[in-house]
């Protein structure tokens, strides 16, 4: 393992099953009553978050707790960075309190990057603005194999806004390394020009890959795109590009649907998909914690008691 | 004075008489009194540059008119053209008179403001072009360099009004709405590294218009830093017309790509490589070059943009974009376009001083070494390598992409109207 988590792309196939392993037995740990474990008692994980995101916040929170390390939440609103402070000095400050880990949102691509050349200690990206989200990934990789029983020759769509998705670009390389087959299913307009450069392939057309997938992950599209031009509106949109239940008739019987949250309910994806029982949007929020106390684990060093 | 030992154009060592500013008497075993040893240095016409920022008024912490120009003598230059987008914005005969008072004043060489070419760079009205024209800085080159005169009709209007006055408009061809935000290069990296892409397509859809309407109104163009293979392409096919339109190309263009951003000795996502236009493609820097050497581009400007510290020690888009590019631009012209075969000496010469000087109207700048001349004379050694160390900046700003590379070649010394700025490669 590396020191930091900041791409998908850095984990060999090795890493990535170890994680994913890892994971597996820690999740029989938050079956029991009680979940926490002294691994990384006396170690300090801090939450930078420079963005909202208290889904992501509060998984990283849980995972580091139950794994008994002092956990300090760093919000960048109403904090030094809204008087202007830098990155930079941020983390310093951080530095110089000790953190062995850091787990970064930030709105800008790269940040995770930049963090790592200023700071010792582990940096994990929890989402950089339209690069990564490698965590998202690994728990959506653990939530598959789950589900289907391994990710090896699987069929993965994903589908939304690939452009400026964070998740998409993580999850096509993990998937990648663990040998899945990735479909990325976009309108044109929200795929970047250089996709065919990708390891995956791309459809425009939802319908036609529909009956050949394992698994499909609905992408949220953002507010702001949808009067950027990038579509002609929402309602077309989601008749090209929602899974509504005649959409989820199409699918294989045994394929699972995903969605890494929040959802539009109604515009990407139904109701009724997204609360059916081959959505797996519920388990991958617990699986989250999970899959980030592996990383934590891992990162740090800590041994399971 | 006699400067002994120097290679014109990398020919035959001979010595040099320098009187009264001017190139006096050339040829081998010469007499008197003072004299400068050459060291079998390559000596070129003062290298002259057609795209500078000195930042001054209002970016004192970037960059004066008195650093600027040290950094300027260092890297072998006698004459600068200073941009315009400084704060207050040079759009004005009083703030162009006092860049060139200053640049006057301290003397490291001469110091020519570019005006702007609309109201504080914004856009929409013309500027007092003629005011600056006929100031005492005699502006001739105008531009609203860092953003695009993306006004069809104020373009067109820009290139006829420059006429009365043999003036030129430089364009930073960048179509704004295709790049709003825009991050990088967009490409194969920006699409793996989530940064909103600069399409090519930006820079080239404005050179086609422009040199469309300077061609229907009879006007020059110049064409800032073009960094793309069909930026060329268009040039090319403009060129050929006998129309009058020169093009420039940065040094970094000519060397650095945008896989850099990805990958790098410093690390990914560092803004030491953000700079407008982006880095491009392997095939851009090659297309950039064999345009440089067939005349497509006529000349290397180094695009000089100092920051501080404090704006490139941060997340890549917040990062303010540009390099310095003074003190290394011959160097890594030597690296790009020597070492490759691509250019002699004479071509470099041609390039970085020769046409410069005359796209920017200079009367005593760019002239062939040669009895009777202006003494503004570079000598340089290409044949030694050193590791860039921006410590040693005469800049303010430490802004390179190059620290710790090796690049060959070092300015041993410049001479501005025969006396000198910079001696055994140190500010005199």
């Amino acid at each position: 393992m590396n020191r930091h988590l900041i791409s998908a792309g850095d984990l060999a196939k090795d890493d990535a099953l170890l994680i994913l392993d890892t994971a597996e037995e820690l999740a029989r740990v938050s079956e029991r009553s009680i979940k926490k474990l002294p691994t990384l008692r006396g170690r300090t994980v801090v939450n930078l978050f420079f963005e909202d995101s208290t889904r992501t916040r509060i998984s990283f929170e849980a995972a580091a707790k139950r794994l008994s390390a002092d956990v300090i939440n760093f919000s960048a609103k109403g904090s030094s960075v809204s008087k202007g402070e830098s990155l930079k000095d941020t983390a310093l400050t951080l530095e110089a309190m000790g953190a062995d880990a850091v787990v970064i949102r930030h709105s800008a691509s790269g940040a995770p990057y930049r963090l790592a050349t200023w700071v010792h200690g582990s940096v994990v990206n929890a989402g950089d603005g339209t690069h990564e989200h490698p965590t998202q990934a690994l728990l959506d990789a653990f939530s598959m194999r789950r589900r289907l029983g391994g990710l090896e020759g699987r069929k993965v769509t994903i589908v939304g806004d690939v452009l400026h998705s964070r998740v998409a670009r993580s999850n096509v390389l993990l998937l990648h390394t663990l040998g899945a087959e990735v479909t990325l299913v976009a309108p044109p307009t929200l795929l970047p020009v250089s996709v065919g450069s990708w390891p995956c392939e791309v459809s425009y057309d939802l319908d036609a890959v529909l009956p050949k997938s394992d698994a499909v992950m609905m992408l949220r599209v953002q507010k702001e795109r949808m009067n950027a031009a990038y579509f002609p509106s929402e309602r077309e949109y989601s008749r090209r590009y929602g899974l509504d239940r005649d959409r989820f008739a199409k699918m294989p019987d045994d394929a699972i649907v995903m969605h890494p949250g929040p959802m539009n309910r109604g515009m990407e994806i139904a109701a009724e998909v997204a609360d059916s029982a081959r959505s797996t949007i519920v388990e991958q929020v617990a699986n989250g914690v999970t899959i980030r106390m592996a990383v934590l684990y891992l990162l740090l060093g800590g041994e399971i008691a | 004075m006699i400067i002994r030992n120097v290679r014109i154009l990398g020919g035959e060592p001979v010595d040099l008489r320098i009187a009264d500013g001017v190139i006096a008497e050339i040829g081998p075993g010469l007499e008197g009194p003072e004299s400068v040893d050459g060291g079998g240095a390559i000596a070129l016409p003062g290298l002259v540059d057609l795209h500078t920022h000195l930042r001054e008024p209002g970016r004192e912490d970037a960059e004066t008119v008195q650093t600027g120009t040290q950094s300027a003598a260092r890297g072998g230059y006698t004459a600068v053209h200073a941009m315009a987008n400084t704060s207050p914005v040079a759009d004005t005969a009083g703030v162009v008179e006092q860049v060139w008072r200053l640049g006057r004043e301290f003397g490291h060489c001469d110091v020519h403001p570019v005006g702007a070419v609309t109201v504080g760079l914004e856009g929409r009205q013309l500027a007092e072009l003629g005011a600056m024209a006929d100031s005492a800085a005699r502006v001739r080159v105008f531009s609203d360099d860092g953003k695009c005169v993306d006004d069809a009709v104020l373009m067109r209007r820009a290139l006829e009004y420059v006429k009365a006055f043999d003036g030129v408009v430089a364009q930073h061809a960048q179509e704004p709405r295709l790049t709003s935000g825009a991050q990088m290069n967009e490409g194969v990296v920006s699409g793996r590294l989530g940064l909103t892409g600069w399409p090519a397509v930006a820079e080239e859809a404005v050179i086609a218009r422009d040199c469309l309407l300077a061609a229907h109104v009879g006007s020059r163009l110049h064409v800032c830093h073009v960094s793309t293979a069909g930026s060329v392409e268009i040039l090319r096919w403009a060129k050929s017309k006998g129309w009058n339109i020169t093009a420039e190309v940065t040094p970094h263009h000519l060397l650095l790509t945008d896989d850099l951003v990805e990958e790098s000795p410093v690390g990914a996502y560092n803004p030491i490589y953000k700079v407008n236009p982006p880095l491009r493609t392997r095939a851009d820097v090659e297309a950039l070059r064999a345009a440089l050497a067939d005349g497509t581009i006529d000349v290397v400007a180094t695009d000089h943009a100092p920051h501080p510290v404090e704006d490139k020690e941060t997340e890549w888009s917040a990062a303010a974009m540009g390099m310095v590019g003074l003190e290394t631009a011959l160097s890594v012209v030597q690296e790009a376009m020597v070492e490759t075969g691509l250019l002699d000496w004479a071509g470099v010469a041609q390039r970085m001083s020769v046409v410069p000087a005359r796209i920017g109207r200079l009367t005593g700048q760019g002239q062939p070494l040669q009895v009777g001349a202006p003494a503004n004379i570079t000598l340089y050694d290409p044949s030694v390598r050193t590791k860039v160390d921006p410590s040693a900046f005469a800049s303010k700003s430490r802004n390179t992409p190059y620290e710790g590379m090796t690049l060959p070649g070092r300015v041993v010394a410049t001479f501005l109207r025969g006396r000198p700025t910079v001696l055994e490669g140190k500010l005199v």
